[in-house]
């Protein structure tokens, strides 16, 4: 679009499945009239004769010629429609019109408000008790937010986040762990085609203060604050970015259980290690919450047994090459490995992130690592444009030290930890402090 | 009768859309320069190629020049103002 600005007639060529979002962003940017072109899903994997039979084909949505539409999409001339564009208000109105319980769970329901759970319905007095929660005023915008990096950003103020709070069954004293998770201005509801989740580890005194879990069954549905705090994340950033629909503002081909709930808290009390806030610069005593970014994958293992660098490596290379795993592990195991000598968690990373290798050849051969990672290498970015000169065969690593990271939680039933896909990135731990 | 309830609505605020005019078309693309920009997607430059190739054979008069931003999903300013100062049209593939 910033071409067709700057006088370059464009035409954009994407695979049949994202017709309608392609329609509904370019809608929101104002230029719905967008010369848009469609082949076939998929483009990957498919050989080059496969592609120009894609070239020389059907647009599978128009059913016309596609090449015949490519270059009318450049020549032929503009009509009334195209030249004004669309320029329109939209607004959210702070209250529903007055209904009975049942049309309004029904509404929330239709509108694709919820996560398909009933929810208790945010009325004026709940809204106003949840708003106690905090000292910051109601109308503060808390963060913009968008499922994609196409599409526009949405506002969310603290009357709006207290709003899905109350939705999501939380107490007024979790609202500023709450604000804390949208403030980093991750949503939780990316539209990735990966099907993205976002994992929230939860630091400092406000876990003991609100109760939060971080014992048995620490990251499953076993305790008030860690479940509806998590939830509410997720709603929130449904509605604070404008929806989280299938073949609209949601396109994760096969979905993702974390999108539930997915927040925890680490047991630093229990842990040898430092917490992880701690290691992220701010003090023991600062209340945090930190954004982990993936959620496609998850391997798990006990011990450490005589085994356990095997094991270590056989589940941090099972998982995606682009997405480093956060390692998440019971009391139990922490200390064996201090009595292993990582007396550090910075120690067992360095171990991870040098003996974690693949051959170039498989590295390589990933998707993501293909769309994302190859352009650096072939810029010269380091190391990745190491890793490109290597042999097919020659083991590379996955990941540097700064990639992986490492959290203590659970009940010391048993010696168990897991390792499941979350990139951190910079500024990704939110102040809870900054909300009280 | 059953109680009725006022509710907040749950949604944030979206932004104003302002409308954006398309750039005038070519009366043809002879002897035009069309950019052909691979979106970086994993195959898009196979793709892009097979669009190269097609306009050598139909349109040779087509000037038809491959060029990738420098990442994925990041605006690249420096590949647009190439495409703006020598190009007379863009077609941008294979997005998802």
């Amino acid at each position: 679009m910033a071409l067709e600005q700057a006088g370059v007639p464009s035409i954009a060529i994407h695979t049949q499945p994202f017709a309608r979002l392609a329609a509904s962003t370019a809608r929101a940017a104002g230029m719905p009239r967008t010369r848009q072109v469609y082949v076939p899903q998929p483009v990957v994997d498919k050989t080059p004769d496969e592609l120009r039979g894609y070239i020389e084909g059907l647009n599978p949505v128009s059913k016309q010629r596609f090449m015949h539409e490519v270059i009318e999409g450049l020549t032929k001339p503009l009509d009334e429609e195209d030249l004004k564009g669309v320029t329109f208000e939209r607004s959210t109105p702070r209250l529903i019109a007055p209904n009975t319980e049942d049309n309004l769970q029904r509404l929330f329901l239709e509108n694709n408000w919820t996560d398909n759970l009933p929810v208790i319905l945010p009325t004026e007095e709940r809204v106003a008790a949840m708003l106690k929660g905090t000292s910051q005023p109601p109308d503060k915008v808390v963060a913009r937010l968008r499922p994609t990096n196409f599409r526009e950003f949405w506002e969310i103020t603290v009357e709006k986040v207290a709003v899905n709070a109350v939705m999501a069954g939380c107490k007024p004293e979790y609202l500023p762990v709450v604000l804390a998770h949208i403030a980093t201005g991750y949503t939780a509801r990316s539209s990735s085609t990966t099907s993205l989740a976002m994992l929230a580890v939860v630091n400092g005194p406000i876990r003991k203060e609100i109760g939060m879990g971080d014992g048995i069954g620490a990251m499953g549905p076993y305790n008030h604050a860690n479940t509806t705090i998590g939830r509410a994340y997720n709603l929130a950033s449904i509605n604070g970015q404008g929806g989280s629909v299938p073949d609209d503002t949601y396109m994760g081909t096969l979905g993702n259980w974390f999108n539930f709930s997915t927040t925890f808290a680490e047991a630093e009390e229990r842990s040898p290690w430092t917490p992880f806030h701690v290691q992220q610069g701010f003090k023991p005593d600062e209340s945090t919450v930190s954004i982990f970014f993936g959620g496609r994958y998850m391997t798990s293992g006990y011990g450490p047994r005589a085994t356990w660098k095997e094991k270590f490596i056989q589940c941090i290379t099972a998982g995606d090459h682009n997405q480093p795993p956060l390692i998440i592990m019971d009391p139990i195991v922490a200390r064996l490995f201090v009595d292993l000598g990582f007396d550090t968690k910075e120690k067992l990373i360095e171990w991870c992130a040098e003996n974690a290798k693949l051959p170039a050849r498989e590295y390589w051969d990933d998707q993501w690592v293909q769309t994302l990672t190859h352009p650096l290498a072939v810029a010269g970015v380091e190391p990745f444009a190491s890793k490109l000169k290597a042999d097919p065969n020659e083991p590379v690593t996955l990941y540097e030290p700064k990639d992986i990271h490492i959290v203590v939680t659970g009940g010391e039933t048993q010696g168990a930890f897991k390792m499941i896909g979350g990139s951190y990135r910079k500024g990704a731990t939110a102040s809870v402090d900054a909300w009280r | 009768m059953p109680e009725l309830l006022t509710v907040h609505d749950p949604r944030g605020y979206p932004p104003k859309v302002e409308g954006k005019r398309l750039a005038q078309r070519l009366p043809s693309l002879e002897g035009k320069t069309v950019y052909l920009v691979d979106c970086l997607f994993d195959n898009s430059e196979v793709f892009m190629d097979q669009m190269r190739r097609w306009f050598a054979e139909h349109l040779p008069s087509v000037d038809t020049r491959m060029i990738k931003p420098r990442e994925s999903w990041v605006d690249d300013p420096d590949m647009r103002a190439k495409v703006v100062a020598d190009g007379d049209a863009a077609i941008l593939g294979v997005g998802l």
